[in-house]
């Protein structure tokens, strides 16, 4: 009896120690994101920016910066915009995905060199988003080596311009974007086949069932979890996109703000106009609307996590 | 009798077939990821007037004379690189450190406020740094804290996704039964969160150690904002200034000596640790 109360007065003083492993990370949040975020939202409701040299506010405006941004009307431009680019990377990049993760999966298959294409495929994850939309500018450029092979094998006559269209410079972007993501997307789908019971597919064989009835009918409907997380974190993370059609356009957007993301409109507030108050209220838009998406994310995500 | 019926099915093509068909496709996607590093290879060898003429499959001799022309160039690339391995390097080792003390606390102890926590942690997951940016950067001018490491390098202290992973890692693989053991043997707290917790989660460090490592190597938009010193900017800035100088003067072999620069580091470094890294994608499944 006495030795389970020390026991419990012990655990008790100990448990102190759960608070201060967890000052370090809840003081650096509070400074360095929590804080930010509250003045964010508190400057959209203001008027701040700087006039020539000098700072003109911050004075209370009300919902103001809402609505020029609403009468502005830029940011439904940039909002199709993002979502066009992104639409054009993730529909191939989660159609090639759902076929290399059956392939890899199907253990009649059995493919050699997994870990290989697996290593090539998510190589373009980790490069550096910038510099390989600067090899690409260059590559794609009028006398880059796209356009000098195109020309050579006299496929166009003339070099093309990709930043002159909207469908080529668009279609560059969403193609990067491909090319950086199904890697991870395999992987990820990947391991969310690997992860369905294997007797169900061998049920379905004793049936008769084809390779394509299996992955249509077992397959699919299970993994419908993973793919919604996979299509909503992949939206949260197209609504960000920002590296490749900044360096690739030089930040104009060309042609003509086709290519212009919703991240290119709050940062030409922040850096160049220096409107704070604009640029807070694009954040807060911007917040609302990944955490309405984050919302989904976690509803579907829930079981997951209560199983583990 | 299951195979037979296999047979007859239409779509159901032969095994070999549909081998084949899968690997004339990895291989036209693995072309499609390795070309434009392959090509960026060569010209970075080549000669300006040689690029301009055409293209070639073969790499020229030319790599020493551009080296010394991005040498030469106003930005200075090699002062950029050191510049990047000291924040990514600093971020990398705060991040896994304090992201794996942070998940232990949730782990190993009870505490009131715990659920809440934890909740709040996994709830702020998903909100993108670009939303808070803005009060970020109005912070940092307020404080004084413009063209320095520290805002760049501190934040990554307090990072909910390696929390994440570190707090699974630790679900499956770190018994409540070690802690008490340690304590039993007299270890302080501390003392056993250094010498044994630490050990134990290594792979799980190593992970998160090379996602933000790399995470950090790539990022552009804060960095931007806050550096604006020549001398401090990080590569991903100096790209984007390389970019928006006047194009058109430029000797084409030192851009892409440039651009090989920034790149070929990180995939020496990702061949030497891709089984590592391609593992902790799937373990974590939690990536933009």
């Amino acid at each position: 009896m006495s030795q389970s109360k020390t026991r419990n007065s012990k655990a008790v003083s100990y448990n102190k120690w759960g608070y201060i492993f967890l000052i370090p990370f809840i003081v650096v949040y509070l400074l360095f994101q929590l804080v930010p975020l509250v003045t964010t939202i508190y400057y959209s409701f203001f008027d701040y920016y700087r006039m020539g040299l000098v700072y003109y506010g911050p004075f209370a405006n009300g919902i103001n910066n809402y609505t020029q941004i609403i009468n502005d009307g830029y940011i439904f431009t940039y909002f199709k915009n993002t979502i066009i680019m992104w639409i054009i990377g993730f529909v191939p990049q989660i159609l090639v995905s759902l076929l290399l993760g059956a392939w890899f999966s199907d253990n009649r298959l059995r493919l050699k060199g997994e870990s290989f294409f697996k290593t090539v495929i998510y190589l373009p994850n980790l490069i550096m988003a910038s510099a390989f939309a600067m090899l690409f500018f260059t590559l794609t450029s009028e006398r880059g080596p796209i356009n000098q092979i195109l020309t050579g094998l006299h496929i166009i006559k003339e070099p093309y311009i990709f930043l002159d269209h909207t469908a080529g410079a668009r279609g560059l972007v969403g193609f990067m974007n491909f090319i950086m993501w199904f890697g991870n997307t395999t992987i990820l789908l990947l391991a969310g086949m690997l992860g369905i019971d294997v007797s169900l597919f061998e049920a379905a064989e004793v049936d008769g069932a084809t390779s394509n009835q299996k992955f249509f009918r077992i397959t699919l409907p299970l993994l419908r979890p993973i793919l919604v997380y996979v299509l909503i974190t992949s939206l949260i993370g197209g609504l960000q996109m920002f590296d490749v059609p900044q360096i690739l356009t030089k930040g104009s957007g060309a042609p003509m703000e086709t290519t212009k993301t919703l991240i290119m409109y709050l940062n030409e507030y922040i850096k160049i106009t220096k409107n704070y108050g604009m640029a807070g209220a694009i954040s807060v838009i911007l917040f609302v609307l990944t955490g309405i998406l984050s919302v989904i994310v976690f509803q579907f995500s829930d079981n997951k996590t209560k199983v583990k | 009798m299951a195979r037979a019926k296999n047979q007859n099915f239409s779509k159901g093509l032969n095994i070999h077939t549909r081998r084949t068909i899968s690997y004339v496709v990895l291989s036209i996607l693995s072309f499609f990821c390795l070309i434009w590093f392959y090509i960026l290879f060569i010209n970075a060898t080549r000669s300006n007037s040689d690029l301009t003429t055409g293209f070639s499959l073969l790499p020229s001799n030319y790599a020493f004379k551009n080296w010394a022309g991005m040498r030469k160039s106003t930005s200075d690339f090699v002062r950029g690189m050191i510049n990047s391995i000291f924040t990514s390097g600093c971020s990398a080792v705060l991040c896994v450190y304090f992201s794996t003390m942070t998940a232990y606390a949730i782990h190993a102890y009870d505490f009131k406020l715990k659920k809440a926590l934890y909740t709040f942690i996994l709830a702020v997951m998903m909100i993108p740094t670009q939303v808070t940016t803005l009060g970020f950067v109005t912070m940092l001018n307020q404080i004084g804290l413009v063209d320095s490491y520290i805002p760049i390098i501190i934040p990554s202290i307090a990072a909910p996704v390696s929390f994440f992973y570190m707090k699974q890692y630790m679900d499956s693989t770190l018994p409540l039964e070690i802690i008490e053991a340690a304590r039993i043997d007299g270890s302080g707290e501390v003392r056993t969160f250094n010498s044994i917790i630490l050990p134990i989660m290594k792979p799980a460090i190593a992970v998160q150690a090379i996602f933000t490592f790399v995470g950090s190597w790539n990022n552009y938009f804060t960095p931007a904002l806050i550096l604006t010193e020549e001398k401090k900017k990080t590569l991903p800035i100096l790209i984007a200034d390389l970019r928006s100088a006047d194009f058109k003067k430029f000797d084409m072999g030192v851009v892409y000596m440039t651009i090989a620069f920034s790149i070929f580091p990180v995939i020496v470094i990702y061949l030497i640790l891709s089984k590592n890294i391609v593992g902790g994608v799937a373990a974590g499944s939690v990536k933009g």
